[in-house]
């Protein structure tokens, strides 16, 4: 891993989920995004909460990637998924499921863990 | 009003060509339209030139000026970027010059050097007009992107590996004679679905090829066409862009493109044509899903049914919606920058009956070309008719 700064709240965001305190910011018409964010971009509202994850989210769709980036080229094969929870989507690293017996709908809990590459950290979900 | 004509295109072969640096990719591409069309370079007021990964293949920004220059021009030029669209944006930027009385002789074109980086290069390379916070570090590639799509898609409209497989057959079909493109072998759907994956379920037949090539096209007022007695038939008369969000995590739909519609709608409304009026197209292709999604964007099919158009052979050159004539990007290839203006050069072509294809289109008077960045966060449409 690199020594580089910290990207802000994208940052603090991986490190909330790491404390189990995962959250996502929503506007008062119930558009949720992921940090950092001033405007939402669908309605203009600057007025956005902190709002913590659901328990689990639902998987939206998945793939299993054979031929990745060098930052990943020892991850390989690895799912990346879209998960649905609710007012937003996560896009992150699924583990702890054997590829075949994905399905979409599935539900899924959110946790940081590291790519296998680098030792960076991502965004990774499992089956709940 | 009087559209810009299309007076001269150029283009490199398409293919590997490691060893080629990306300015004089451009040259050949530039000084071969200008010598198309037959204006004088000294008419030529401006560059817009289209690129992508120039710093991370060439370790090359400020593109611009290098690429005047390499074609001989002391012009203002002017780099586009806007990924995989860049040379598209550049099309519609030299339009709205045109059309404005601001010039009457504008340079579009774009270039890219992949293959020099090698496969996880470009991937990598490519891989950054996603989101990098929360889509590249999640370990989404290009592939990766449309593979997500495409499951989306087949979950609610239905779909198969097959179908895309047809897709990827019939653009091999169609780069058969096309001397420009880097794929011309015969495939059969067996071939493709027995080909290794990439991103489940796109496999390396669902993907279009890495690239390197340059394109360019000299656009014209149609006053300075007539003025200088150049043949010239082909106008652009509509244009449009749209943007979406940028990762897809932050979109409304999964299995939709709506840039590509509004872009399309912009551009039809402009041209005062509609999805019916269309002769022939090309549409971005970089995965044979995104074949799928644009003719369903340019309204050429409704939603889910875009997916069994390279089935029924209706997207084939012999059927009733001829798309990717040129191969498309599936096989005639993707030297990303440059796409945007190779399918107008494509489309011009086309329509002035001097592509292998045209005789098989001979009543072909509207043509649509169709470049998308990233997921199609980024998305220009451009019309183009034979003009009276």
């Amino acid at each position: 891993m690199t020594d580089k700064a910290r990207d802000g709240e994208y940052d603090d965001l991986l490190d909330a989920i790491e404390d189990g305190e995962g959250y996502y910011v929503e506007c008062a018409s119930g558009h949720g995004w992921l940090p950092p964010r001033r405007v939402c971009p669908d309605c203009g509202s600057r007025e956005l909460t902190e709002t913590p994850f659901p328990e689990s989210g639902e998987v939206a769709t998945y793939t299993t990637v054979s031929v990745a980036t060098p930052q990943f080229s020892a991850d390989t094969p690895y799912t990346t998924a879209i998960v649905d929870y609710g007012p937003v989507r996560v896009t992150g690293l699924l583990r702890g499921v054997d590829p075949d017996d994905i399905e979409v709908g599935m539900p899924v809990g959110i946790e940081v863990g590291e790519r296998e590459t680098t030792g960076d950290r991502a965004v990774v979900f499992r089956p709940r | 009003m009087s559209h810009p004509r299309v007076t001269g295109v150029g283009l490199t072969p398409f293919g590997k060509h490691s060893e080629r640096t990306g300015r004089d990719l451009f040259a050949e591409a530039g000084l071969a339209a200008l010598d198309d069309s037959g204006v004088d370079p000294d008419d030529v007021e401006a560059l817009f030139y289209g690129n992508f990964m120039g710093e991370l293949a060439e370790h090359q920004g400020h593109q611009a000026p290098l690429m005047a220059e390499a074609v001989g021009l002391d012009v203002p030029a002017t780099r586009f970027e806007a990924a995989c669209a860049s040379s598209g944006a550049a099309v519609r930027e030299a339009v709205r010059h045109l059309r404005s009385g601001e010039a009457d002789v504008i340079l579009v074109g774009g270039s890219e050097r992949m293959t020099n980086i090698g496969t996880a290069g470009a991937t990598d390379a490519l891989s950054i007009a996603a989101d990098d916070l929360y889509e590249i570090r999640a370990g989404m590639t290009f592939p990766g992107a449309y593979a997500l799509m495409a499951r989306a898609y087949f979950r609610e409209y239905g779909g198969t590996r097959e179908d895309l497989a047809h897709v990827a057959v019939k653009n091999h079909d169609h780069a058969l004679p096309n001397e420009y493109a880097q794929l011309r072998s015969e495939i059969t759907v067996e071939d493709a679905l027995d080909a290794p994956m990439v991103a489940e379920p796109l496999g390396l037949y669902d993907a279009c090829p890495i690239t390197d090539g340059a394109s360019a096209a000299v656009l014209t007022s149609a006053e300075y066409a007539e003025e200088h007695g150049f043949d010239a038939p082909v106008g652009i008369t509509g244009t449009g862009q749209a943007s979406d969000r940028m990762a897809l995590q932050d979109r409304d739909h999964l299995l939709k493109s709506p840039a590509a519609s509004k872009a399309a709608d912009e551009a039809y409304a402009d041209a005062d044509v509609g999805p019916d009026d269309v002769d022939v197209a090309e549409v971005h292709d970089c995965f044979t899903i995104a074949e799928v999604l644009a003719i369903e964007s340019l309204g050429l099919y409704e939603d889910g049914e875009g997916i069994t158009a390279a089935r029924e052979g209706e997207t084939h050159v012999t059927g009733e919606m001829p798309v990717n004539l040129s191969g498309g990007l599936k096989a005639k290839g993707h030297p990303v920058g440059a796409t945007g203006v190779a399918q107008i050069a494509s489309i011009t072509k086309l329509l002035e009956g001097k592509s292998s294809w045209s005789d098989d289109v001979d009543d072909a008077r509207v043509g649509v070309a169709h470049n998308a960045g990233g997921t199609v966060a980024s998305a220009t449409v451009h019309v183009l008719e034979v003009q009276e």
